[in-house]
């Protein structure tokens, strides 16, 4: 039975350095190539020796996938394809292309202009590799060679965020990347066709979450910051410059406006005026309010959000500032964490997931004396928020992307052991279909049931029907006559006939022959008689006849009487009939073994 | 005599001749007379090729074919039909049966026979299908001869069973049009035997093409629409076809489940996991709930919708749709409150609000029973959040007509409804508000809610304000800090948009009227009263502290001891505020305050009892005026005088009256001003000295007509009995006309076509109200119409002799007032007209003017409501407002809001304009209306078309002066 594999290398009963590998069909797929936030030493990108020893992948992958442009979706990217070395095609969509580049130079940059790494990929590998990437449009097929092709659909999530559907044959996975399933102020919700893979690939980041409704979240989102800023605190969103930092900003912006609001809302600098470019461009990938009005105003034109400056955090008063990172692991939210951590007025609202080991991990965890480096410690005063407004999808929204895509399995990954274990026992038991949440590099095993198209005569499938009623019954299977060929990789249904013909075969005759006793004191001729009379009588509707030449014919069935050598009263019956006519053949061979019945003269 | 004995001489004659005349030409008649039909023959015998025919079908198809020749020309098409071997002309050939069988006035049963006779031959499936579709037309043109439709539904039955998905689908169109109600069918073929028209469909509800599925669906809910009881047994079909890959079978099939929900709600299904059973309508809202979660939104709205739609539904159930959670007997309530609180821990999923309060506790018992599938929970909570708005508006619809029903849902679905006042779309947020309001009988807002609530009249968008307003007005809350936050909220929204001042002032009337008890204790600090001291005195002009008056005046209606803790000047605000603004300022019962209570007396005790007593009063007015017996009578004029002056300041006393003591005021103006006309010495005297009394005369019977346009399109409810006596007035205006024209031009010819316009009104007249007549006995017109015959033939001096004579003597008619009788206003709410910074622009440009008002009682304003702009050189503008200016906030109200393109040339100095409304009026549109339309549209070719129609235009508001500014333009 053919073999569906899949194998994570990262992002198995995990968060982060997402990195799975699909052999299907006997094509090899990477999907994603990201990076962990939480390691600086070798395993924040994925083992790629697993695939390879030592030598390039092209030989071992027919195509890689990106579903997203957050770095642990594709920060491994150029490191694999110039460093360890790719040259086969990767694949993402229009707005992660263009967004992706900039993530990548910027997280470079940190690393190696901040860090000081060296054995880094340079801004060069980060164009090199660009170069091998072919875009993809939403609900476009695209043929990666004749066997494999691929399919993306909308995920939500962020901007350019996508799902793929990968087809060998008729085999097929689905790999949903990130997604989300509620629409929020700037994305729509993922959707996908009912295209009923073998295996659907999913994120579980919320496994174990059924969010408020997206309406309570945001009203309590904005009235924290107002309330904060009301009594003259500052406020800290630290987001990812991407994504997340869109929806919020385009809520505050409106807020801010309907409010008429005067605390200024900054927006930590670098790469977001560059990505607010991209949102403005790439209006079709965003939901339907902003693909509706921006003829009047594009949304991502901020009347309210300023550029940062660092001297800006000193300012006394009330303010709003986004900065990056997310989890507060380094660079400027950090920053400005330590300057504000002090005093109690203000407030730090995280809006997403934080991965262990990160400071907004630990501060959630209501940790209030952190340790910093060169052994000083900061205590936190200020208020910790937690809102939930990462795109991902809940628990609900697992289900319902389970529901309309219909897979035959399941597997889970990008999420954390303990909640996905509670999952994948939901998903069990209310799909009644298997779950997988194999670990980094574990090999999950599916075996498929392919279909075999076989190419059948019209000629025999015109004479089928004509047999039975005018229509297939779908309810009612049927069976028919053909035979099956099997020639040059191609399978193909016939009539016996034209097999022969075409395999240059002769027909050959098969009959069967018995011998029936029977005690009948009549003379031969009339023993025929009677048995063709009685055979009349059982037989109606075959055309039954009665020989000169002292036989008697049903269809093709050939009966003769001798008498016996010994007894006379012994008849012999021989009866001949042809394998096409088994069935009556051996009706009347057991009809003829009971005798004929007396009252036939 | 004679004349008629000839025509009958002649009708024997011609009935001799031409009988073995319509012999012959009978048969030539048959083929001459569709000349159409010739025409096509000859073209379609002249194509040469498939293409040409097809070319001459589509240009004979463009033109309309008379009823009596379509059956010819179908004989033709037909003849052509069989000839022809091309598909797309017999395509073409069958469409065109079809379309002629629908013209008016044929009746196609003579071409069934030959219609299904062409689909025996028929190869073609497309051509096939096309036939059917017209055999469907046929069938649908002849409801009621059974035999036509037992045939067509035969012949559906053959074809079901084709393997085009088009023949099958149009099969079971016409199964679904045209089969039985009742009857089991095609009992005389064995082959059916007998099974009914509703198995047969349901058997295609698992074909393999899911066009053919939808059709039949839809064929099923035809039938169902057609009145036959559908069984029960198709649910578990439809139920299945709710997953069906094919959103249009699926929503379809939503539709179809939900017939069967209404026709079965009690009945008991089993659900599939467990052995229990609970009602089908139950079963049927957990289905279409989960339908709220499909794929594709059209299945989403559709599903939405009907949701609404299922009242039956248990409470248990339609509580699930506003729970978000997967389980159903774990169920938590979501008010604020608990929100507020830590989540309840439930056990199984986290909320994503706070950090780490996932950790899952306890698998879930396999055990429990799903008694809804999980999908159905929260379907609400799904289809709040969708993505598309139109789903988000058909959930609110949903919820609203189910909370409608069910008070305790109403409650629950509050925090929903209040959420969605943030939605994104300001379409969504309108219509949340508006369900909120049509609700707001079975709910009290909590404090929180109402913040949330207010925070939205900060919008920027005036529908929203406005809508808010109006829920304001109907919303009951708990606390007096619900009714201070309030107060500030439309304060603070007062202070930002000065234009909402009616609104918010009505707002706060309501509010105060239903509160009186928590209003109380805040009293003292509304009006910032103090124990000891005296507090200034505040502005008497500030809308703030006017609206702060309303509320609390309102209260003290059914609150009694509120008075007491008014401050002296606070009184004498009221006085002035129940002068001014007696429609938001209720008369109060207040001790010891005589000179108020004096000013109140007229008018005074509670609200229902000082309406009938003013009803008396109008009455006992009406009867008064009608003792008058000549208009000569000495002190008739004063009588009407002081009634009228009673009636106007009746109608501004008691608004529920205005319209009616309007009405009687203007009439007995009109009659006053007749009788005033007439009394003038100048009918004594010798024309040429009573020059300037005839001016007089002249005006006042203009003035007349003038009012009578009023009286009869301004004011609405009217019945024919008034519309009646109006005419009679006007009748009699134009009777003075008649007699000024012959006193004062010397000249016969204008007084010859004047006399004669006169007696064509009297007859029209006459013809419009003939039911009428009875009651206007002794009347003007009583007298006129039996002087008729001599008048018709008399000469015009004599004429306007009687005409004088019957004029003078006639008596006063008695008005009796309909049950409800409004005057159509027009109050211009912007501009504002205080302006005094004149609205610069350079000359020759536009320069664009909102206008804002409110229109009431007024019918199809769409029509008849127009701006009209004055300019100071007397030049006028009339201006037409687009249909979608007009909004319609409540029952016979309507709302203005438009722009006005000013333009002109250079002007030295600003100076203002005039800006008002006007009501177009055209008698005719009043004629159709009125129950006499048939004897008018009879007698048009008699009147001449200037009479038939008199158009004009009523001013509809007040003025408006606006200041502007067209400067030259600079080069």
């Amino acid at each position: 039975m053919p073999e569906i594999k899949v194998t994570p290398l990262g992002a198995g009963q995990d968060v982060g350095r997402s990195c799975i590998l699909v052999s299907i069909g006997g094509k090899n797929i990477m999907l994603d190539c990201g990076m962990h936030m939480g390691y600086n030493d070798d395993r924040r990108f994925p083992d790629f020796s697993y695939v390879t020893q030592n030598g390039r992948l092209t030989d071992f992958l027919d195509c890689v996938i990106i579903s997203h442009f957050h770095l642990d979706h594709c920060g491994a990217l150029p490191y694999m394809s110039e460093m360890v070395g790719y040259d086969g095609p990767i694949y993402m969509t229009h707005p992660t292309k263009a967004i992706c580049p900039i993530l990548l130079e910027d997280f470079r940059k940190i690393t190696v202009d901040k860090k000081g790494e060296t054995n880094f990929f340079t801004s060069q590998m980060i164009k090199d590799c660009m170069k091998k990437v072919i875009p993809l449009n939403l609900h476009q097929t695209v043929q990666v060679d004749d066997e494999l092709e691929i399919k993306a659909y909308y995920a939500g999530h962020v901007l350019g965020a996508a799902m793929v559907h990968i087809k060998v044959g008729s085999e097929s996975v689905v790999y949903t990347g990130d997604y989300n399933m509620t629409p929020d102020r700037h994305l729509g919700a993922a959707w996908i066709d009912k295209c009923r893979p073998d295996i659907l690939i999913s994120e579980s980041t919320y496994a174990t979450t059924i969010r408020d409704s997206k309406r309570c979240r945001e009203r309590d989102f904005l009235k924290k910051v107002h309330e904060t800023i009301e009594r003259g605190g500052k406020v800290l969103i630290p987001v990812f410059a991407l994504g997340r930092a869109q929806e919020l900003c385009i809520l505050l912006e409106t807020f801010w406006e309907r409010m008429n609001l005067k605390a200024p809302i900054y927006f930590s600098t670098g790469l977001t005026e560059k990505a607010n470019h991209y949102y403005k461009l790439f209006i079709t990938w965003t939901n339907q309010k902003i693909r509706k009005t921006f003829v009047q105003r594009n949304m991502f034109e901020f009347k309210h959000i300023k550029a940062f400056d660092r001297s800006y955090a000193d300012n006394p008063g009330p303010m709003v500032v986004f900065a990056t990172p997310g989890m507060l692991h380094a660079g400027q939210s950090l920053q400005i964490f330590k300057k504000w951590a002090g005093n109690e007025k203000n407030m730090v609202i995280m809006p997403g997931y934080c991965v262990q080991g990160t400071i907004g991990h630990k501060i959630l965890n209501g940790q209030r004396k952190l340790e910093m480096e060169g052994r000083a410690t900061l205590d936190v005063k200020l208020q910790v928020e937690y809102m939930s407004f990462s795109a991902h999808a809940d628990a609900k929204g697992i289900m319902q992307l389970i529901r309309m895509a219909e897979p035959r399995n399941m597997l889970l990954v990008h999420g954390e052991a303990v909640k996905m274990e509670f999952l994948k026992g939901k998903i069990e038991q209310e799909f009644s279909i298997d779950c997988y949440m194999p670990a980094n590099g574990e090999t999950t095993t599916v075996t498929t049931n392919p279909s075999v198209p076989v190419d059948i005569s019209l000629n025999l499938l015109k004479r089928e029907m004509a047999l039975g009623g005018p229509l297939p019954d779908p309810k009612k299977p049927r069976t028919m006559h053909g035979t099956l060929i099997m020639k040059e990789n191609s399978l193909k249904l016939v009539s016996s006939e034209q097999a022969l013909k075409e395999l240059g075969l002769n027909e050959h005759q098969l009959r069967f022959t018995c011998r029936v006793q029977l005690q009948d004191p009549h003379s031969d001729a009339d023993t025929l008689h009677r048995i063709y009379t009685h055979l009349k009588s059982v037989l109606k509707g075959y055309t039954i006849q009665h020989l000169p030449d002292g036989t008697v014919i049903v269809e093709s069935i050939v009966i003769k009487v001798s008498s016996s050598a010994e007894d006379s009263n012994t008849k012999v019956l021989l009866l001949s009939w042809s394998y096409q006519d088994e069935d009556l053949g051996s009706f009347l061979s057991s009809l003829l073994k009971k005798g004929l019945p007396s009252g036939i003269c | 005599m004679a004349a008629h004995l000839k025509k009958r001489v002649y009708e024997e004659f011609s009935k001799v001749v031409q009988i073995p005349h319509e012999e012959t030409p009978a048969k030539k008649l048959r083929l001459s007379k569709p000349s159409k039909s010739a025409a096509l023959h000859i073209d379609l015998c002249k194509a040469t090729n498939s293409t040409d025919a097809l070319q001459y079908l589509l240009q004979f198809a463009r033109k309309p074919v008379e009823a009596e020749s379509v059956e010819g020309v179908i004989r033709i098409l037909l003849e052509h039909y069989y000839k022809e071997t091309d598909n797309s002309v017999r395509l073409k050939i069958a469409s065109l049966l079809g379309l002629l069988s629908k013209t008016q006035g044929f009746s196609p049963d003579c071409i069934v026979d030959d219609a299904i006779n062409t689909l025996s031959n028929e190869k073609s499936h497309q051509v096939l299908a096309q036939l059917l579709d017209t055999l469907l037309v046929i069938g649908t043109q002849l409801p009621e001869s059974p035999a036509v439709r037992l045939r067509l539904i035969e012949v559906a039955y053959k074809h079901l069973s084709d393997t085009y998905f088009g023949v099958r689908n149009k099969c079971l169109q016409l199964l679904g049009c045209l089969g039985m109600v009742d009857a089991p069918l095609g009992k005389e073929n064995e082959g059916a035997g007998l099974r009914d028209v509703q198995s047969i469909i349901s058997d295609y509800f698992g074909d393999q093409d899911p066009r053919v599925r939808t059709a039949a669906l839809k064929a099923m809910l035809q039938l169902h629409e057609r009145g036959m009881k559908v069984h029960q047994i198709i649910y578990d079909q439809a139920c299945r076809l709710l997953t069906d890959d094919y959103e249009q079978v699926r929503s379809a099939a939503v539709q179809m489940v939900w017939v069967l929900s209404q026709l079965y709600p009690e009945s008991i299904v089993p659900i599939p996991s467990s052995n229990e059973e609970i009602r089908l309508v139950d079963d049927a809202f957990g289905k279409i709930s989960h339908m709220v979660s499909d794929g594709s939104w059209m299945v989403r709205v559709q599903a939405a919708k009907t949701l609404g739609s299922i009242l039956q539904v248990s409470p248990h159930f339609l509580e699930q749709t506003l729970d978000k959670k997967l389980m159903s007997d774990l169920r938590r309530k979501r008010t604020a409150h608990e929100r507020a609180k830590e989540l309840f821990a439930s056990g199984e999923f986290s909320s994503g609000r706070k950090w780490a309060d996932d950790a899952p506790k306890e698998k879930l018992d396999t055990n429990t029973v799903n008694l809804i599938a999980s999908g159905a929970c929260g379907a609400f909570v799904h289809g709040l959040e969708d993505e598309m708005f139109e789903v988000r508006i058909a959930a609110v619809e949903a919820l609203c007509h189910l909370a409608r029903s069910s008070p305790s849902f109403a409650e629950k679905c509050l925090d929903f409804l209040v959420d969605m006042f943030n939605d994104e779309i300001e379409e969504v947020r309108l219509q949340s508000i508006h369900v909120l309001r049509e609700i707001s009988t079975h709910i009290t807002l909590r404090e929180d809610q109402l913040d949330t609530v207010l925070a939205v009249l900060e919008d920027s968008s005036r529908d929203i304000r406005e809508a808010l307003h109006e829920l304001l007005c109907y919303t009951n809350v708990s606390t007096k800090e619900c009714i201070q936050l309030a107060l500030l909220e439309l304060l603070k929204n007062l202070n930002k948009y000065p234009t909402d001042r009616n609104s918010v002032w009505k707002c706060l009337k309501f509010l105060g009227s239903r509160h009186p008890t928590l209003v109380l204790p805040l009293v003292p600090e509304l009006l910032s009263t103090h124990p000891y001291f005296d507090t200034p005195e505040p502005d008497m002009d500030d809308p703030a502290y006017i609206a702060v008056l309303v509320l609390v005046f309102n209260a003290a209606t059914s609150c009694p001891t509120m008075p007491a803790l008014f401050s002296d000047h606070t009184f004498r605000h009221y006085a002035y505020l129940r002068d001014s603004l007696s429609h938001l300022v209720p008369p109060l019962r207040l001790p010891g305050r005589k000179q108020v209570y004096g000013l109140d007396s007229v008018d005074s005790g509670p609200g229902s009892g000082s309406v009938e007593s003013a009803q008396l009063f109008l009455q006992q007015s009406l009867n008064r005026v009608s003792t008058i017996q000549n208009l000569e009578a000495p002190g008739a004029q004063d009588l009407l005088d002081f009634t009228i002056r009673d009636l106007q300041r009746l109608g501004e006393l008691q608004t529920e009256l205005a319209g009616a003591a309007d009405f009687c005021a203007t009439y007995l103006r009109c009659q006053l001003l007749l009788m005033k006309a007439l009394q003038e010495k100048l009918w004594n005297m010798a024309v040429p000295l009573c020059l300037k009394q005839n001016v007089t005369a002249t005006a006042a019977a203009q003035q007349i007509l003038e009012e009578t346009y009023k009286l009869e399109f301004l004011y609405s409810g009217l019945e024919s009995r008034q519309v009646a006596i109006i005419h009679h007035v006007r009748l009699q205006a134009k009777a003075l006309q008649v007699i000024l024209t012959a006193r004062t031009r010397q000249g016969s010819d204008p007084l010859i076509s004047s006399c004669e316009r006169f007696l064509q009104d009297v007859e029209s007249f006459q013809r419009l109200f003939l039911t009428e007549l009875p009651h206007l006995q002794d009347s003007f017109v009583d007298k006129l119409l039996e002087l008729m015959p001599r008048l018709s033939s008399c000469k015009p001096v004599e004429l306007v002799k009687i005409l004088q004579t019957t004029l003078r003597q006639s008596g006063l008619l008695q008005l009796r007032l309909p049950e409800q009788i409004h005057r159509a206003t027009a109050t211009i709410i912007e501009p504002t007209g205080e302006s005094d910074n004149p609205l610069r622009f350079t000359s020759g440009l536009v320069v664009a003017l909102d206008v804002d008002a409110t229109l009431e009682h007024i019918q199809d304003p769409q029509n008849t409501v127009k701006v009209q702009v004055l300019y100071p050189d007397g030049q006028s503008h009339v201006i037409h407002p687009k249909p979608g200016d007009f909004r319609k906030p409540g029952p016979h109200r309507h709302r203005l809001i438009t722009q006005v393109y000013l333009s002109h040339t250079a002007w030295t100095e600003p100076s203002q304009i005039e800006v008002r409304l006007l009501l177009a009026y055209s008698s005719s549109s009043t004629s159709l209306t009125s129950p006499s339309k048939l004897g008018w549209s009879e007698s048009l070719e008699s009147l001449p078309p200037a009479e038939a129609a008199v158009e004009g235009t009523i001013p509809l508001s007040k003025a408006v002066k606006v200041y502007i500014m067209p400067k030259p333009t600079r080069r």
